[in-house]
């Protein structure tokens, strides 16, 4: 387990930051503002940031997608290996799904087909076990763990209903 | 000519020189408030430019200044953050306020100017600047560094002192008796704690009241609510500047930030017209036989702030670097110290005590950032070494 240190920054924000395996301290700094800051630590001054890159939203975003989502596919794909007969997909909310601007819970996928939605990825940002009232969008893409034919079940579900 | 007309030519010349003396802070990298007051010396009694007719004007809106600066001073806290910094860094914060308002407290003693005098300078040489100071830290990029929070909650502990101290010297110059002056703390006190126990509890009340879509109704609803608030609590002789400041307490959140973007040109306006308006009321002939007092009294000052902010760095267990780091960023004095200075010197204290307090806020405003840059490589060279 990663020990991610929390600090109040008054007037700015708040700072979290850890020590990686290698030694090296890095942080985030979320601004009130939301901008965000990456920060290195110095390795032979660990109180100094010696590095720090300033991120907008988009640019934060940005980074988190390349960090995060395909991190989230990598562990399904490893639970994946792990478990026979279990599998991973990322099925895309199309255009016309009926299921577009309505609540997860309406689609009832666990009763109709046994599948689970363990995650959805939107605009760059993964929401990590939605509830039944999260709300899909088009566009959004949903990350299901199930059997081979229950999962082709959902996909059909998503797009035609 | 007629009268509004010379009111715009002065006022307008006033505002252009301090647009040109600002581009001129932001070329060397310093903070402009040494500048506006440089300027204010300029257009005051003895100065080269004695402005005529808009002293008057000058005047309510350097109160009007004052009142800005303390309410976005106020709307960058929310309750919790003060509490917690008041529970957790009590001693460092303790420590700041006896090693640092000691300085000027002794200097007025020495001087002989008298417990009322001394009281002021004491504040005068305590607070940081926590706007200069803030700037330093994003302009070297200290933000993410770990003695940071250290630094930012002693500004913190140091504003909350400020609700205390501001009624406190408020009573104190207006010469009122011990009884009286005992009611006007006990006052201060319980609307500090109330302001802090409603913003805690009772905050989205007041939020919801506040706030609204348009930008407009927020910027009058805002301004309006604490200059009602500055007004009653300088009527119950607690310091118009304490008000204002608890007003912005109160409002946190998003709507903070909303009212804090609004307020900002307009408190920077008024803000460069306090800064002249102190310079206006100090006459320049003064600083110079004072300044060397100032000197000695700001390198004085710049030590026990260093060994501050190495005390404070070193319970939050910073390195040696950290540390000196921590001191140099409490270096910069600004507009507390000047609102203080203000303040003694409207309630007629030592003729001198303005012009000691201007080339104090001159010398450490203009050296603190550059302190900061300047030192900057030695430290981190120092840490490589060690």
């Amino acid at each position: 387990m990663v020990e991610v240190e929390q600090t109040a920054l008054p007037g700015i924000g708040l700072r979290h930051d850890f020590t990686t395996r290698a030694g090296q301290r890095v942080g985030v700094v979320s601004h009130r503002t939301g901008r965000r800051d990456l920060v290195i630590y110095d390795e032979d001054d660990p109180d100094r940031a010696c590095q720090t890159v300033k991120l907008n939203d988009e640019e934060a975003d940005a980074l988190v997608e390349l960090l995060g989502a395909p991190r989230i596919v990598q562990r399904l794909n490893q639970l994946h290996q792990q478990v026979e007969g279990l599998v991973s997909v990322q099925l895309p909310i199309p255009p016309g799904s009926p299921y577009a601007g309505r609540p997860m819970g309406e689609a009832r996928v666990r009763t109709r087909t046994g599948a689970s939605i363990v995650a959805v990825v939107r605009g760059g940002r993964v929401f990590a076990s939605p509830g039944p009232d999260f709300v899909f969008h088009e566009g959004d893409v949903v990350v299901v763990v199930g059997s081979e034919d229950s999962t082709a079940e959902v996909a059909d579900i998503l797009a035609n209903g | 000519m007629h009268e509004t007309a010379v009111l715009f030519l002065e006022f307008g010349a006033v505002l252009l020189g301090l647009g040109v003396l600002g581009a001129l802070a932001l070329r060397i990298g310093i903070s402009p408030i040494p500048l506006y007051l440089i300027a204010g010396l300029a257009f005051g009694t003895g100065g080269v430019l004695p402005l005529a007719t808009s002293e008057e004007f000058i005047s309510v809106g350097a109160e009007l200044g004052v009142v800005l600066l303390l309410l976005t001073l106020g709307l960058e806290y929310n309750a919790d953050e003060l509490v917690t910094s008041l529970t957790s860094n009590a001693r460092a914060g303790l420590v700041d306020l006896v090693l640092n308002a000691a300085p000027g407290a002794i200097c007025a003693l020495l001087l002989g100017w008298g417990p009322v005098a001394a009281v002021a300078m004491a504040g005068v040489t305590y607070a940081t600047s926590s706007g200069i100071t803030a700037k330093v830290l994003s302009d070297l990029g200290w933000i993410g560094n770990r003695e940071t929070p250290t630094v930012l909650s002693l500004l913190v502990f140091e504003d909350l002192t400020m609700a205390i101290y501001l009624p406190v010297l408020t009573t104190v110059l207006a010469g009122l008796s011990l009884a009286s002056g005992a009611i006007s703390v006990g006052i201060a006190l319980v609307t500090v704690t109330v302001v802090l126990v409603v913003a805690l509890r009772f905050g989205r009340f007041i939020e919801a009241f506040v706030s609204s879509p348009s930008s407009e109704v927020l910027l009058l609803k805002v301004v309006g609510l604490a200059l009602l608030v500055a007004g009653l609590a300088q009527q119950l002789q607690v310091s118009a500047a304490v008000g204002a400041f608890l007003v912005g307490i109160a409002l946190s959140g998003e709507l903070a930030e909303g009212a804090q973007a609004l307020l900002a040109p307009l408190r920077d306006l008024f803000a460069a017209v306090f800064f002249v308006f102190f310079g206006l009321q100090t006459d320049p002939a003064k600083i110079l036989p004072v300044a060397g007092l100032a000197a000695l009294l700001a390198l004085v000052s710049m030590v026990t702030k260093l060994l501050t902010g190495a005390y404070a760095a070193r319970r939050a267990g910073i390195g040696r670097a950290g540390r000196a780091r921590a001191g140099i960023a409490l270096i910069p004095r600004g507009e507390f110290n000047i609102v203080i200075a203000g303040l003694a010197v409207g309630a007629g204290a030592h003729p001198d005590l303005g012009a000691l307090a201007a080339a104090y806020v001159l010398i450490l405003a203009a050296f603190g950032p550059l302190a900061a840059k300047l030192v900057q490589p030695f430290i981190t060279a120092i840490a490589k070494r060690a």
